[in-house]
């Protein structure tokens, strides 16, 4: 049988050692009626086997499609050194670094990914990761009710609607009030509505940067007006576009969150990703999840431990900042490995490739007759457009042609049916741009 | 052996008051202190806020247990001993004087009263009845 | 070690890029834009695979020795799980893509994976339906107590507490404290178990759920499992299933045969998915019938025609617990793990779990205290009291077994062991393994009496010696400040 060990000879001489005839009586506390009633399940198959099933099965996937699909979740350009290191089984069957002395690795690169996300993010103090974007926000939301005990929740329609349904789905047992805001015409958070809803019971307003239309902002001044009143200000964001655009820490944020799979994760139809958090100093303790931090040992030798730990709910239980366990250790040595790889000059560069790109594409598509651009701000690399007609329509005539246009925003929002949400990254060519315009063109 | 001029809880803080202000200094005793071992982080209440005799007004950590400090009594804190958290050492030498935490304004000051003497508390210690 | 940051050297580069092969226009973000480039590492590739493999050196996994981490099931991960979630057609696959119109007959395989796995699931659990979104096991608490707070909402009950016995992970009482619940600890009896009379004091009609773990964190099966559940539902509560140690009863005993309503799983412990150093991980949630319209959005269906979807029309759903489908690349490794060990791999994957650890606790009783000597599961806790007499604890024992290219047990935990060391040797293990275990294990009981120093001060064969805990927690340094 593989992936036991055991032998029937071996089983044989164990359960004799412990005075048993037959593996059976080890389950003797299990009374006979708890016995499954069924359990009906294939019979195993080979190695080959699995392997030739599996590799059908992901052919059937689409492989070959031209991707100007986006939303939070990009095509990126994964370097080939990547993967050999995340490879290594020292890390990936690894668990939780609970005994430091053998879990350096592990350690010492999560302190490595904290001090990344500080510096993209110019915020204090970063955790060793979450699930995802959308549980970053979360915890983020929990973290400010915590802190200010207040109960309202002030939220801009550009934040991810994917993340405002979770928030709403988390919150449904809680006695939170939310108020979420419609952006305003030109597509970035409406300044007024947001001071219209700021006061005393308000714990925190969330935006996002750049929005799920694309559209860039500065936020300092709500950040201003949320601080005054007392809540804090979290700010959702995009990692490759903190290598160009004012960041967090310079807009005053709180707590800054974001969807770390564009740092050297692959799309994988979902998941694993990787939630990151930053947050200013005063707040540390209030944060969620494992965190590490750099100390000595006995003669002087630098090393890391996870600390802080009483925040957590293998300590503090029912009392815990949340419930929390693992995070995404093998994610978040990904993104430290791609941040690397990469580095501080060709971050920069993979930013400039992806805003030209956009801005080409973009130029290129609005030469297209009944193509408009739907807000008039600027953009980093994806961009809403208005098209003649339903957008969800265009977009699968487009996927006939190979080509993933975008994503049809009247999914989520009301009167943008004929609304398409295109992201462009590094990975798109000239070429590819020109058969989209084509393609766009040709449909229309 | 404990402080005869000071009053305790059974989750062993300890209590002084001064009766013409009705004003209650609270900090923990030698008992916890030794339980927690090292000690690593202290949060304390803000000025301003209002406790509930049981209730917690903070906690005590060491580096893989915390405790809750329960207020003794019910009242408004006025004065927050910030010093205290950057010099945890000295709860290891005297947890009383000068390591008190919060001074709290009290409602009732009978509820002082109602509290464990040092005689009470030796006892109570001695009996095991810890409850940290 | 030098962190890679300290390794970074102005104008170095990684990776090349594209040239840019469209016009850049330079000032279209103007007043928008940081100041300053991050600080991130100016490297080179090959610093930086070196670096991260010296990294790796420094770290202990699976595959590197015996990990017999308590309730965390190490065993052996497949490496083809591995090989499959690399294949470009799972790998490079938008979640958004079956969205989108015409994009569902581009995701068949997934949805394939998805669906069948989900069905494995249920089967196994005894099960209707489970929701693969939540991403981690907490997560999967989280989402199942939210599935049981739904439930109670719908049929106009208020219900306030969650009861969790005292030997539970510190999870559970998390969870549903996040969730909105009282959390009521029901002690443990003197054989190991919820205490079933102390239980019957706090089972009242506003109990939404009792939380159990089945075998608990002792390792134990709790012959009067049923009689709690009929309790619990009599008073109109429900039963969640804590997963964490279904390895020992695959094949052996379902959860929603003994009456459990809702489940979650790990699928990086029982279902051989590797553990990434603290994650991914992924927590799928079965229910049963009467909790099936809560499930959140979206499912996968297989429709008449063969083929698969994603069904968003579900009003009564609790929502979105994650962004898309769970953690796709985790489901894929279960998938593949189910496929290689099938029905009788699977039964004998729980057999040779509770043989090895029962083997273990026969061998090691008379060295350590064992405080529940009776049958074990999957898992057994030992106290370090004996040795403690001569000044050693289970930390130093810990520690100790470093020296022996060991990992250590589970240590403090359950909370209710004094000095508890908690093993699970897990079935991918081999004999030799096991009796190599028992020989140290053996030999540190006899240094604890005999040279005890040795024990305190282990590690002693490392490169580096115990950390400063309390340094780092009352200084905490978080990151690394690049000094001018």
């Amino acid at each position: 049988m593989p992936y036991v060990s055991n032998t029937d000879e071996d089983r044989a001489r164990m359960l004799g050692e412990l005075g048993l005839k037959s593996i059976e009586e080890l389950f003797s506390d299990i009374p006979a009626d708890l016995r499954p009633s069924s359990f009906n399940l294939p019979p195993g198959l080979s190695e080959l086997e699995v392997r030739r099933f599996t590799q059908t099965l992901a052919d059937k996937n689409a492989t070959d499609l031209i991707c100007f699909l986006g939303g939070g979740f990009y095509d990126h350009f994964i370097p080939a050194a990547l993967d050999t290191i995340i490879s290594r089984s020292e890390f990936y069957t690894a668990y939780t670094p609970y005994q430091p002395e053998i879990s350096q690795g592990t350690l010492q690169a999560i302190y490595e990914y904290q001090s990344a996300v500080c510096h993209l993010t110019d915020m204090d103090a970063a955790n060793a990761s979450l699930y995802d974007g959308g549980t970053a926000l979360y915890e983020a939301m929990m973290m400010a009710v915590r802190i200010t005990k207040r109960r309202k929740v002030i939220v801009d329609e550009g934040v991810s609607p994917i993340y405002r349904k979770m928030l709403h789905c988390y919150t449904g047992n809680l006695a939170l009030e939310f108020v979420e805001i419609p952006v305003a015409r030109n597509g970035r958070a409406d300044r007024q509505a947001i001071e219209t809803q700021l006061d005393k019971n308000t714990s925190c307003l969330i935006l996002q940067n750049p929005n799920f239309f694309g559209c860039v902002d500065d936020i300092t001044d709500m950040a201003e007006s949320a601080q005054k009143s007392g809540s804090l200000v979290i700010l959702s964001t995009y990692p490759i576009s903190l290598g160009i655009l004012k960041t967090p820490g310079e807009m005053q944020v709180d707590i800054a969150t974001g969807e770390g799979q564009s740092l050297g994760l692959g799309l994988s139809f979902g998941g694993p990703y990787l939630g990151f958090m930053a947050v200013r100093s005063q707040y540390i303790r209030q944060m969620p999840g494992r965190i590490v931090g750099e100390t000595t040992d006995k003669n002087g030798q630098r090393g890391f431990v996870l600390t802080l730990q009483t925040r957590e709910q293998h300590i503090r239980r029912e009392k815990a900042t949340s419930n929390i366990c693992s995070n995404e250790a093998l994610c978040a040595l990904s993104a430290i490995v791609y941040l690397s790889l990469i580095g501080k000059e060709g971050l920069k560069e993979v930013t400039e490739l992806c805003s030209a790109k956009a801005d080409y594409t973009l130029k290129r598509l609005l030469e297209i007759p009944g193509v408009k651009m739907r807000f008039p701000v600027p953009i980093f690399n994806e961009f809403t457009l208005e098209l003649p007609r339903d957008a969800g329509d265009i977009i699968g005539q487009l996927i006939e042609k190979g080509i993933m246009a975008g994503f049809p925003l009247g999914r989520y929002y009301k009167n943008m049916e004929k609304c398409m949400l295109i992201a462009v990254t590094e990975k798109r060519t000239k070429e590819e741009i020109g058969m989209l315009a084509e393609a766009l063109e040709a449909v229309l | 052996m404990y402080p005869t001029d000071l009053k305790y809880t059974v989750t062993h803080e300890w209590a002084g008051i001064e009766e013409k202000t009705g004003i209650v200094t609270v900090g923990i005793g030698e008992y916890a202190v030794k339980q927690l071992s090292d000690i690593v982080f202290l949060e304390l209440p803000a000025v301003g806020d209002k406790l509930k005799k049981g209730e917690p007004f903070g906690a005590i950590e060491s580096v893989k247990a915390v405790f809750d400090l329960n207020s003794p009594v019910t009242g408004e804190v006025v004065e927050v001993n910030q010093a205290l958290s950057d010099n945890l050492d000295l709860l290891q030498t005297d947890p009383y004087g000068q390591c008190w935490m919060v001074r709290i304004k009290a409602e009732n000051q009978e509820e002082i009263q109602a509290l464990m003497n040092a005689g009470d508390y030796e006892d109570f210690i001695k009996k095991g009845q810890g409850k940290h | 070690m030098k962190l890679i940051f300290e390794k970074s050297v102005a104008g170095r580069r990684g990776v090349r890029l594209p040239r840019c092969d469209v016009p850049i226009e330079r000032d279209k973000l103007k007043g928008l834009k940081r100041k300053e480039l991050p600080d991130l590492p100016e490297v080179s590739e090959l610093d930086t695979v070196r670096h991260f493999t010296e990294l790796s050196r420094h770290n202990f996994g699976v595959d590197t020795g015996f990990y017999p981490l308590g309730s965390c099931t190490m065993k052996y991960n497949p490496k083809i799980g591995e090989e499959a979630v690399r294949y470009q057609g799972f790998s490079r696959l938008h979640p958004l893509l079956p969205q989108l119109r015409q994009g569902g007959i581009l995701t068949q395989g997934a949805l394939q994976v998805i669906y069948e796995t989900e069905r494995f699931l249920s089967e196994i659990t005894g099960m209707a339906e489970f929701t693969m979104q939540p991403l981690a096991g907490a997560h999967g608490e989280l989402t199942g107590i939210m599935l049981i707070a739904a439930y109670h909402k719908s049929r106009g009950i208020k219900k306030t507490k969650v009861i969790i016995p005292d030997s539970a992970h510190g999870t559970n009482p998390a969870s549903a404290a996040i969730a909105g619940y009282e959390v009521v600890s029901v002690p443990s009896d003197k054989n190991g178990v919820m205490d079933f009379s102390e239980f019957r004091k706090v089972i009242d009609e506003k109990v939404a759920a009792v939380m159990l773990t089945c075998p608990n964190t002792l390792g134990l099966f709790n012959p009067d499992i049923k009689k709690i559940a009929d309790r619990t539902h009599q008073a109109g509560g429900l039963m969640y299933y804590d997963g964490a140690n279904l390895n020992a009863i695959l094949g052996k005993c379902r959860p929603g045969d003994v009456g459990f309503d809702v489940v979650h799983l790990n699928l990086h412990k029982t279902f051989g998915t590797p553990h990434g150093g603290g994650g991914p991980g992924a927590g799928p949630v079965g229910v049963k019938e009467h909790l099936r319209e809560f499930l959140p959005i979206s499912l996968v269906v297989k429709r008449p025609d063969g083929t698969y979807a994603l069904e968003y029309n579900r009003p009564k759903s609790i929502g979105y617990v994650a962004p898309f489908y769970g953690n796709f690349g985790v489901i894929l490794k279960c998938y593949v793990y189910i496929l290689l060990l099938g029905r009788e791999g699977l039964i004998r994957a729980a057999e040779n779990a509770v043989l090895n650890a029962n083997y273990m606790m026969e061998k090691l009783k008379s060295y350590y205290h064992l405080p529940y000597d009776r049958r074990c599961m999957h898992e057994f806790v030992l106290s370090a009291n004996k040795q403690k007499k001569h000044g050693v604890k289970a930390l130093d024992i810990a520690k100790r077994l470093l020296d022996f290219s060991f990992h250590p047990p589970t240590i403090y935990f359950p909370l209710i062991v004094e000095e508890a060391m908690m093993i699970e040797p897990a079935e991918t293990e081999s004999g030799e393994t096991l009796d190599k275990f028992i020989e140290v294990m053996i030999q540190i009981a006899k240094e604890a009496e005999q040279e005890p120093q040795t024990i305190k001060d282990a590690p002693h064969n490392l490169d580096i010696c115990r950390l400063d805990e309390v340094k780092a927690a009352r200084e905490p340094n978080l990151k690394y400040v690049r000094v001018a």
